[in-house]
């Protein structure tokens, strides 16, 4: 039992090691780098699997019983979060063969990419603070290197900025740890969540829990912390680009789901104000800064952050329909951000720029592309019956349920501003002509290369109509996760007595 | 003891803060150390600063028999630094190579990734 939770690190870290060793030979590398994330696949489906059955899961790391020992917990949220990083991971590897050129396969990139994996699964598998401290630190540290590697000018320039706020949010995480422990004596999760209840100091809980925000949303690039994310998410090769947008930004939101739900639910009706202006400032001001620009992966950077701006909505509402609308909306928007990106990538190895104003005639070139950019761009703006659509439902629902008119109304105007930059890329780079009279098409690349870079884009966009068309077991899922996060007694129960290995 | 560490960790926030709002990247980097100091500092003082024995259990006995310090807070800080010396050590590597590769260590002038007149549309 104990060994299964510790794989979803364990595999990327050992991969990276054996990838580290074969760094010289790229295609080797690649065989190393999909297996792991392929055994990652396997074991975070057979996590999903037992925690649907038996409820959240804890190993106790060394036989230190819980709360003095580092405590392993997937839960329901942690569970789909492993699953759905996995396949992200598994498609950006495959991606990965033909837009990582070799002088960087050689400077470690598989190496990189798997330890920022292993930071991305142990963040969601840990169940003590300080310990989830140190995978954010692994993550970074691995995005650093990532963003950098192969040291061009322009990615030096976008890797400072990355590299400075993102070092200020690490010391504010840790003084914040570090003033959490000594108010309450514990860093466990669970063991937090009854201590923080028993402590009368209000206004430390209150600074403490501002801090959080702060230290998390630098992460979760809410607003206005957010201006690292359009500095840097189009500097590195996309493949790079790809896995950030899906998951670094998205670890954030994890951590703030989790100390808003289990550790400060007390404190709710004071930080759920300050989430909640943040969110509808996040969805507003990144959809708008995406409507000015003119570069295909600029404009969908500033749409991770708008999007951010709807999981935290779903987090500052508060109710079991909000919550369960954050996770779905989390499962969708990882899976159509990361297709658009490698999308964006196919569009310009074939249009040959990022520059809409320099590209074109896609969709004459390689109509099966356009189908897929179709897809997952038209699901992000939540157009039935895609994925999207069912996501902002359940935001737009739990909202009028609260009767928060103006909360519904910046949804939508957010979702029509996401319509008019994404028929803004399909006008721009899919219809219109290619300025230069030529756009090369699919087959003038090599079926090996073809396979590398449409099978992983075909998955994603099949995943993104399965959640499309058949929404209800995955909202079903989102309700119960949202059930475990309102009232986490199993939780507790299974890291503070389970003792199970 | 509280009291007086506390002051100081204010000073080295306030130093830290002040060095941060330079243009010049070094200088920022100088004042994400002080406040990395700063924040382990915090720790320390978070875990109560006491005049106990060391946190030691004599041969045979399953707790310590007298009043002990607490060992998490320093084995906290201890990773903590370890670390923040990683991350700090690659931000001063990376700052150098900026500087070879740019010319430049001042923020406002560093304008590749986000140029200050981006290509438009030809209508706009």
């Amino acid at each position: 039992m104990s060994w299964l939770l510790a794989l979803p690190f364990f595999i990327p870290i050992t991969t990276a090691l054996i990838a580290f060793l074969a760094r010289g030979r790229k295609h080797l590398c690649s065989v190393i780098s999909i297996t792991g994330c392929f055994a990652a696949l396997c074991v975070s489906i057979a996590i999903v699997t037992l925690v649907v059955s038996g409820g959240p899961q804890a190993a106790q790391m060394g036989d230190w019983q819980a709360p003095y020992g580092i405590t392993l917990i997937a839960d329901r949220l942690s569970a789909v979060m492993l699953l759905i990083s996995a396949i992200v991971g598994l498609c950006v590897a495959l991606f990965a063969i033909s837009d990582i050129n070799e002088n960087r396969v050689k400077l470690g990139f598989h190496c990189f990419f798997q330890l920022l994996l292993a930071g991305v699964s142990g963040s969601f598998v840990t169940g003590d603070l300080f310990n989830l401290y140190v995978w954010f630190e692994v993550m970074l540290i691995a995005s650093f290197a990532l963003l950098v590697l192969g040291g061009e000018k322009i990615q030096l320039d976008g890797g400072i900025k990355y590299v400075a706020l993102n070092l200020v949010s690490t010391l504010l995480m840790l003084t914040s740890i570090g003033l959490l422990y000594g108010l309450t004596g514990t860093l466990n999760m669970a063991q937090l969540h009854i201590s923080l209840a028993e402590v009368d100091n209000p206004v430390a809980i209150s600074t403490l829990a501002v801090i959080f925000i702060c230290a998390f949303g630098i992460k979760a690039a809410i607003f206005p912390l957010f201006f690292w994310l359009p500095a840097s998410y189009h500097v590195p090769p996309v493949a790079v680009t790809a896995v950030f947008a899906g998951l670094l930004t998205k670890v954030g939101v994890y951590a703030l789901i989790r100390t808003f739900t289990l550790i400060f639910p007390n404190d709710l009706g004071f930080t759920q104000n300050i989430l909640l202006g943040a969110a509808l400032l996040t969805m507003l001001t990144g959809v708008l800064g995406a409507a000015a620009q003119y570069e295909f992966r600029k404009i969908l950077s500033f749409h991770i952050i708008s999007q951010i701006g709807f999981l935290i909505l779903g987090l500052a509402l508060n109710s079991p329909l909000a919550l369960a609308g954050t996770v779905f909306y989390m499962i969708h928007n990882i899976v159509a951000k990361t297709n658009l990106f490698l999308i964006s990538g196919t569009a310009q190895r074939l249009a040959g720029s990022y520059e809409l104003n320099e590209i074109g005639g896609l969709y004459k070139a390689s109509p099966l592309l356009s189908t897929f950019f179709f897809i997952a761009a038209f699901s992000l703006a939540g157009f039935p019956p895609l994925s999207g659509f069912w996501a902002k439902l359940l935001l737009v629902k739990a909202s009028l349920d609260q009767t928060a008119y103006f909360v519904t109304a910046v949804a939508l105007i957010t979702g029509a501003l996401t319509l008019f930059s994404m028929s803004k890329i399909w006008a721009e780079a899919f219809w219109k002509p290619h300025p230069q009279g030529h756009c090369k098409s699919l087959y003038s690349l090599s079926v090996a290369e073809r396979l590398q870079r449409l099978l992983p884009v075909s998955l994603l966009a099949s995943i993104t109509l399965i959640l499309g068309f058949m929404p209800e077991p995955f909202i079903e899922y989102a309700l119960g996760t949202a059930g475990e996060l309102l009232h986490p007694d199993d939780y507790l129960e299974a890291v503070l007595t389970g003792s199970s290995h | 003891m509280e009291g007086p560490l506390a002051v100081v960790v204010g000073i080295l926030i306030a130093t830290g803060v002040y060095l941060m709002l330079a243009r010049d990247l070094l200088h920022y980097l100088f004042g994400l150390v002080l406040i990395s100091n700063a924040a382990n500092l915090a720790i320390f003082i978070a875990g109560r600063l006491t005049r106990a024995s060391p946190p030691l259990i004599p041969e045979g006995q399953e707790a310590p028999q007298i009043v002990v310090a607490n060992p998490l807070p320093q084995a906290l800080i201890l990773t903590a630094i370890v670390i923040g010396f990683g991350l700090l050590a690659f931000a001063l590597a990376l700052i150098a190579q900026v500087y070879r590769e740019l010319g430049t260590l001042d923020v406002d002038r560093m304008r590749i990734a986000e140029p200050v007149r981006p290509k438009r549309k030809k209508s706009l």
